[in-house]
C-alpha cells in the first residue's frame, strides 16, 4: 500500500477520533434546512398517502374524474351563494357523509379541514365580531368604557361587545370557508392527480396545457427528491448548528444546481419523447366513460344544489 | 389484427407469439435473422460531434447490420452516448454523416412526416436514466406513449399494453405512476415503454446500471432473446461481463472520443493492452494469500467481486 500513502496526504490517513461521544445535554434547534428536509419528506409522504386514498374502492373514487369535477364545482358555486349558516351546515354534514362512504377517515378529513380555517378565515373574521367594526346588537360585552371613546374621527362607541350580526357573518364566512375547503378536499383525495388534470378537458383546457401539468406534477417528484438528497447530505456534513447566513447561502445554491438540474433533465425528457414519435401534437388514453352511476352522481349534485339554493330562499 | 398492427409491425408480430398460456414470449428467427445480416441499417462516416468548445467524438466510421449484437465499449465520457444518440437521431453530427435504412440522417429528414414516423417506429433507444423516459402519470400510459403517437388506434395500443405487460411481468405495476417505482422496476418499464414500439432496433444507453444482479441478469437474457428474435441490438456499455453475454462484435471508443478497436468480444476482451489504453481495466494491487501482486480488473464488477 505504499503509493496510496505517499500519494494521500497524512492527515486524511491519521487516526482522529479522540473525542467521546457522550452527550452533553445542549440541544440543538432544528435549523432552517432541517425543516426544509422535514417538509420535503413530508410532501412526499402526504402525495403517497393521497394516491393510497384515491385508489380505495369508495363512492367518489368510483365516479368518473369529469362528473366528480363538475358536481362538485357545482356545489362550491352554490356554497359561495348562499347566505344561511345553516344551510352550509347541512352541506357540510353532506361532505362528511360523502367522505365516510368514500372511506376517509372522518377525524383526518374534520382535521384536515379544520387545522387551516382558524389560521386563514379565523383571522379575516375576527374583527368583525366586534360592534367597532360591525355594529349590531350586543352578545357579549367584553369592556364597557362607561363613556363614548374617540380616537380623532373614529368612535369606538360605550363599549366593546361581540355583536349578533357580527357573530352570524363570521360564522357563515367560517362554514362558507370549511364546505369549500371540504369539497375541494373530497375532490382531490378521491381524484389520481392525473385523472384529474386529464378532466380538465371538459372544460376545453387545451391538451398541451394538461400534458405539460402531469408532466410537471410528476418530476416535481424527482427535483423533490433531489433536493430532499442535497439537504440531507449537507446535514450529514455539518459539524454544529449552521448560521442564518449560511443557510441563505446553502439554499441560493441548491435553486441554482436545482434549476440547472432540471434544464438538462428536461432536454433529456424531450429527446426520449421525440425518440418514441412525439411530434408535437400530445395523445393520451382517455379511458373515462360516463355510466349510469356517474349520471346518478351528477342528478345527486344538482338536487342537492337545487334543494341548498332554494332553503336558502325560502329561509329568507 | 387491425390495419395499424400490420403496418407498424412485422418486427412485432413476428418477434412475439402466443405461447401455451397465452402469453406472448419472443421467438426464434434465426435463420431468417442470419438471411438478413449482410443489410446495412446504419453507417456513420467520419462522424464527429462538439458540445460547444467540448469534443464528445471524433471521426467514427462504422455499419451496423441488421439483426447484428453491437456492443459500444468506452470509459465514461468517451462518447457512448452521444453516438447512440445520433443513431437515434435526436442529435446530429457535427462532422461526417450518418446514414439510416438508406437515408441520411440529418433534421431536415427527420422532418419529413413519413421518414420520421417510419424511422421512430424502427429504432428504439432505452436511455441510461429511467426517469427522463418515464414521464407519463402511470405505467399503462407510459408504454401506450409510443404506439398512440405513432398513430395506431387507441384499441390496439391497449392490446400492444396488455401484451407487453404480460411479457415483462408488470401487471402488478400497470396502474402505478412511476415515482412510486424502484429502479430496477423503472428500468422495466422503460424498456416496455419502447418494446410496445415494435422497433427492429434497439439502442440500449447502459442498460444494467445501478440495477440490482437479478434485474440485471433479466434485462441481459432479455437482450439476448431479442437478438434472437431478429433485432438489432446496439448497447453502449463499460460492462465488460455484459458484452461477453450479449454482443457478437465489439466496438471500442477510446478517451480521445476516436474509435480504438473493434472485434468479436473473446478478442477485444482478451486484448489487455487495448483495454488498459480504452481505461476499461486498470491494474490495482491485491493482496490474495498474503501476497501482494497487480492483475487487471474491469471497472465494474469484476473489482467488486474481488474486494469481496
Amino acid at each position: 500500500m505504499a503509493e496510496i500513502k505517499a500519494a494521500t496526504p497524512e492527515w486524511m490517513l491519521a487516526a482522529r477520533q479522540t473525542g467521546s461521544c457522550i452527550p452533553t445535554g445542549e440541544r440543538l434547534k432544528p435549523g432552517a434546512i432541517e425543516r426544509t428536509v422535514r417538509g420535503l419528506s413530508r410532501a412526499l409522504r402526504e402525495t403517497v398517502f393521497a394516491e393510497k386514498v384515491a385508489s380505495r374502492d369508495g363512492l367518489l373514487q368510483g365516479v368518473d374524474p369529469r362528473a366528480k369535477l363538475v358536481g362538485l364545482l357545482g356545489l362550491l358555486i352554490v356554497a359561495a351563494l348562499v347566505r344561511h349558516w345553516y344551510v352550509l351546515l347541512g352541506l357540510y354534514a353532506l361532505t362528511l357523509a360523502a367522505a365516510r362512504l368514500s372511506r376517509i377517515s372522518p377525524w383526518f378529513f374534520v382535521k384536515r379541514v379544520w387545522l387551516f380555517i382558524p389560521i386563514f378565515a379565523g383571522i379575516i373574521v375576527l374583527p368583525s365580531l366586534f360592534n367597532v367594526v360591525r355594529p349590531g346588537d350586543p352578545l357579549w360585552t367584553i369592556w364597557d368604557f362607561g363613556r363614548e371613546v374617540t380616537f380623532g374621527p373614529w368612535s369606538l362607541g360605550e363599549s366593546l361587545a361581540v355583536t349578533r350580526q357580527g357573530l352570524d357573518g363570521a360564522v357563515l364566512l367560517v362554514m362558507r370557508v370549511a364546505v369549500s375547503v371540504s369539497l375541494a378536499m373530497l375532490l382531490t383525495l378521491t381524484t389520481r392527480w392525473a385523472d384529474l388534470l386529464k378532466a380538465l378537458r371538459v372544460f376545453l383546457v387545451p391538451r398541451i396545457f394538461i400534458l405539460i401539468l402531469s408532466m410537471t406534477y410528476r418530476y416535481i417528484f424527482l427535483l423533490l427528491g433531489l433536493a430532499s438528497d442535497m439537504f440531507v447530505a449537507r446535514t450529514s456534513r455539518m459539524v454544529g448548528p449552521a448560521t442564518p447566513g449560511e443557510d441563505r447561502r446553502f439554499a441560493a445554491g441548491s435553486m441554482g444546481t436545482l434549476l440547472g438540474k432540471s434544464h438538462t433533465l428536461s432536454d433529456e425528457i424531450y429527446a426520449a419523447m421525440i425518440s418514441r414519435g412525439y411530434n408535437g401534437e400530445p395523445m393520451s388514453m382517455h379511458r373515462f366513460q360516463m355510466r349510469a352511476h356517474d349520471w346518478s352522481w351528477l342528478a345527486a349534485a344538482f338536487v342537492i344544489g337545487l334543494v341548498a339554493m332554494g332553503g336558502d330562499r325560502f329561509l329568507g | 389484427m387491425d390495419d395499424s398492427r400490420r403496418h407498424m409491425g412485422a418486427p412485432y408480430e413476428e418477434a412475439f407469439k402466443k405461447d401455451a398460456a397465452g402469453i406472448k414470449a419472443p421467438v426464434n428467427n434465426a435463420p431468417e435473422v442470419e438471411g438478413r445480416k449482410n443489410m446495412v441499417i446504419f453507417e456513420a462516416r467520419g462522424v464527429g460531434y462538439r458540445y460547444d468548445d467540448d469534443e464528445a467524438l471524433s471521426n467514427v466510421s462504422l455499419n451496423v447490420h441488421a439483426g447484428e449484437r453491437l456492443a459500444l465499449l468506452g470509459a465514461n465520457g468517451s462518447g457512448k452516448s452521444t453516438l447512440l444518440k445520433m443513431l437515434d437521431g435526436l442529435i446530429f453530427p457535427t462532422e461526417g454523416s450518418i446514414h439510416a435504412f438508406g437515408e441520411e440522417l440529418s433534421e431536415a429528414a427527420l422532418r419529413d412526416d413519413g421518414f420520421s414516423r417510419a424511422f421512430r417506429q424502427r429504432v428504439g433507444f432505452v436511455f441510461q436514466n429511467s426517469d427522463t423516459q418515464l414521464f407519463s402519470p402511470s405505467v399503462r400510459e407510459e408504454i401506450a406513449f409510443g404506439p398512440l403517437h405513432l398513430g395506431i388506434s387507441l384499441e390496439a395500443a391497449d392490446e400492444r399494453v396488455e401484451d407487453t405487460i404480460h411479457i415483462l411481468g408488470l401487471q402488478h405495476l400497470s396502474d402505478r405512476p412511476p415515482y412510486h417505482l424502484s429502479g430496477g422496476e423503472k428500468k422495466k418499464v422503460a424498456l416496455a415503454s419502447v418494446l410496445a414500439v415494435g422497433p427492429d432496433v434497439l439502442l440500449f444507453d447502459e442498460p444494467t446500471a445501478g440495477l440490482d444482479p437479478k434485474t440485471e441478469t433479466f434485462l441481459a437474457r432479455l437482450i439476448v432473446q431479442l437478438a434472437a428474435a431478429g433485432k438489432t441490438i446496439i448497447t453502449a456499455t463499460q460492462d465488460l461481463r455484459l458484452v461477453a453475454e450479449i454482443a457478437e462484435r465489439v466496438i471500442i471508443l477510446g478517451e480521445d472520443h476516436k474509435l480504438a478497436g473493434e472485434g468479436t468480444p473473446s478478442e477485444i476482451l482478451g486484448n489487455r493492452e487495448l483495454l488498459l489504453a480504452a481505461n476499461l481495466i486498470h491494474d490495482h494491487p491485491h493482496r490474495h494469500n498474503g501476497i501482494e501482486h497487480f492483475h487487471p480488473h474491469s471497472h465494474l464488477k469484476d473489482h467488486h467481486r474481488d474486494e469481496e
